[in-house]
């Protein structure tokens, strides 16, 4: 793409707002989701589906557009995970 | 007396073209309410038959049964109909839904059939898997396709510990999963058991039925003219879709509760013609289906003399004629001593794997609300018809009469029969 990439400055703060957007359909433990922190785990704390984290990556992909490969989904486990993989596919655009 | 258990319907639910729940369905059959309408999106894709019964409802009408979650990328409108028409009947029949934490409810099952599920959601992955994005198709993909789907889904969301199941026996299907939940109950291996039947709407279902040349095809512009089951100008079967769904339990268990009992079930039979004689992948065998409903009556303890009406298969194709035939035979009742029949098909078009279902609803809704619904167009009998049975067995109108015992049978393509015996429940 020729265009700036619009998240590549993003503040993690801002990262954190944007994940939370996207995982909050599939969550199912509210209180979870109302206290998310870096160290918040997708399945434990929020009771997401496992099935579901593919459709969170998906999401993850096409809000970024980035591409997640499948050695960088399983390091997904946590929101702190996450926003490394994110951040390390977004500087490597 | 034997060790069989009584086993009656104490719910109902319905996604039909001519009705999104029970109380419009029941309205719409009264009144002859047509479902067929023509389709543009047929029209586009150069259908011959660009008419077809779908049920109508807006997509907020989902919200009444699916969470946000499990609406995001559904795409399985058979699904959608399943379990709307499956939440219903066991609503209906003031069951509760449980809790996440409660045990399975190992008494309660679900058999809930279908022909084929989510081929919108198939189409979809199919593009992605061609070119060559597997990787996107999302975690939906199987459970909204796989046919079992439907009853998993359902399941779930009562959860039934008993058989969670989806039977498969093309036009049939809807009624051998009333036999299926029958038998099970009989033998008391179950308590209740929420059967019924689901079809998908759209071109990939119907596609094949119109490249087959049996979809009439002169009714584009005149769509609640185009089924014309037992009509001398029958000229082949609109295609439909929905679900139909009903709550089975053993009498026992529903005096236990109170609940209120619909129709008895007293038997009924499936078999197959073996594709021998007549009998083909296509056409059923004439000896196999008068087999079917004599062991139906047999297996009930029911005369021939005692059926009151009969809700029959009967597509509006040259078939219809056979089919009479068979039911004289069967029944060894013709001309004037023949039961009323009808065909809920002239309404709503024949809705493939939940046809049996649906028209089980319809047959179920006659007995507990005491009525005959009446066939549309077929005011021209088709004449040999006319020469096996008489004109009044054939209602054009809805008669306020009350029948006792009614015969509902379908048959699907494999060559595959059922015939379920309905009655009005009395202690």
């Amino acid at each position: 793409m020729g265009s700036l990439p619009k998240y590549n400055f993003m503040t993690k703060e801002e990262l954190l707002a944007k994940l939370k957007t996207i995982i909050t359909p599939y969550v199912q433990n509210q209180e979870g989701l109302e206290a998310l922190h870096e160290d918040t785990d997708f399945i434990k704390d929020l009771e997401i589906n496992s099935a579901n984290l593919v459709d969170v990556v998906l999401d993850v992909e096409d809000e970024f557009d980035i591409e997640i490969d499948n050695e960088a989904m399983e390091k997904m486990i946590t929101v702190k995970d996450s926003i490394a993989v994110i951040e390390s596919k977004l500087a490597s655009k | 007396m034997s060790n069989k258990k009584r086993v009656v319907i104490t719910g109902l639910g319905v996604v039909a073209p001519n009705g999104m729940n029970v109380s419009e369905f029941d309205t719409a059959i009264q009144n002859g309410t047509s479902g067929i309408a023509h389709h543009e999106e047929l029209n586009q894709l150069r259908f011959s038959c660009q008419i077809a019964g779908r049920p109508n409802y807006s997509d907020d009408y989902l919200n009444n049964y699916f969470s946000q979650l499990q609406q995001k990328g559904l795409e399985a409108s058979g699904m959608e109909y399943g379990v709307i028409a499956g939440l219903d009947a066991w609503k209906d029949a003031k069951l509760s839904l449980p809790d996440a934490d409660d045990a399975p409810r190992w008494n309660m099952g679900v058999i809930f059939g279908t022909g084929i599920l989510g081929v919108d959601k198939f189409r979809d992955a199919i593009y992605k898997v061609d070119e060559g994005k597997v990787r996107r198709l999302g975690s939906t993909t199987v459970i909204q396709t796989m046919a079992s789907g439907i009853s998993a889904w359902l399941g779930g969301m009562l959860g039934c510990g008993n058989v969670v199941t989806t039977n498969s026996s093309a036009c049939s299907t809807g009624t051998e999963a009333i036999l299926m939940a029958y038998d099970r109950i009989m033998m008391g291996k179950a308590d209740i058991i929420l059967a019924g039947s689901t079809s998908d709407s759209g071109p990939y279902v119907w596609g094949g039925f119109d490249a087959m040349r049996i979809l009439p095809y002169k009714y584009n512009d005149d769509p609640t003219q185009a089924s014309r089951p037992m009509s001398a100008t029958a000229s082949g079967f609109v295609p439909g879709s929905g679900a139909g769904a009903l709550v089975i339990e053993s009498l026992e268990s529903a005096q236990k509760r109170g609940a209120k009992i619909y129709a008895e079930i007293l038997g009924g039979h499936v078999n197959s013609g073996g594709q021998r004689k007549e009998g083909s992948m296509t056409a059923p065998n004439s000896e196999a289906v008068q087999h079917c409903i004599g062991k139906a009556l047999e297996q009930s303890g029911v005369n021939p003399g005692e059926i009151d009406a009969i809700n029959g298969h009967l597509t509006a194709t040259t078939k219809d004629v056979t089919e009479i035939y068979n039911w004289t035979k069967a029944l060894d009742r013709s001309g004037k001593n023949f039961p009323y029949i009808n065909s809920l098909k002239s309404m709503v078009g024949h809705c493939l794997a939940a046809s049996g279902s649906i028209e089980s609803v319809a047959t179920v809704l006659q007995l507990h609300h005491g009525y005959v619904f009446g066939n549309l167009n077929c005011d021209d009998l088709h004449p040999e018809i006319a020469e096996l049975i008489d004109h009044q067995s054939v209602p054009t109108k809805t008669l306020k009469i009350t029948p006792n015992i009614v015969a509902k049978a379908s048959f699907g393509f494999g060559d595959v029969n059922a015939c379920v015996i309905f009655k009005k429940y009395s202690t």
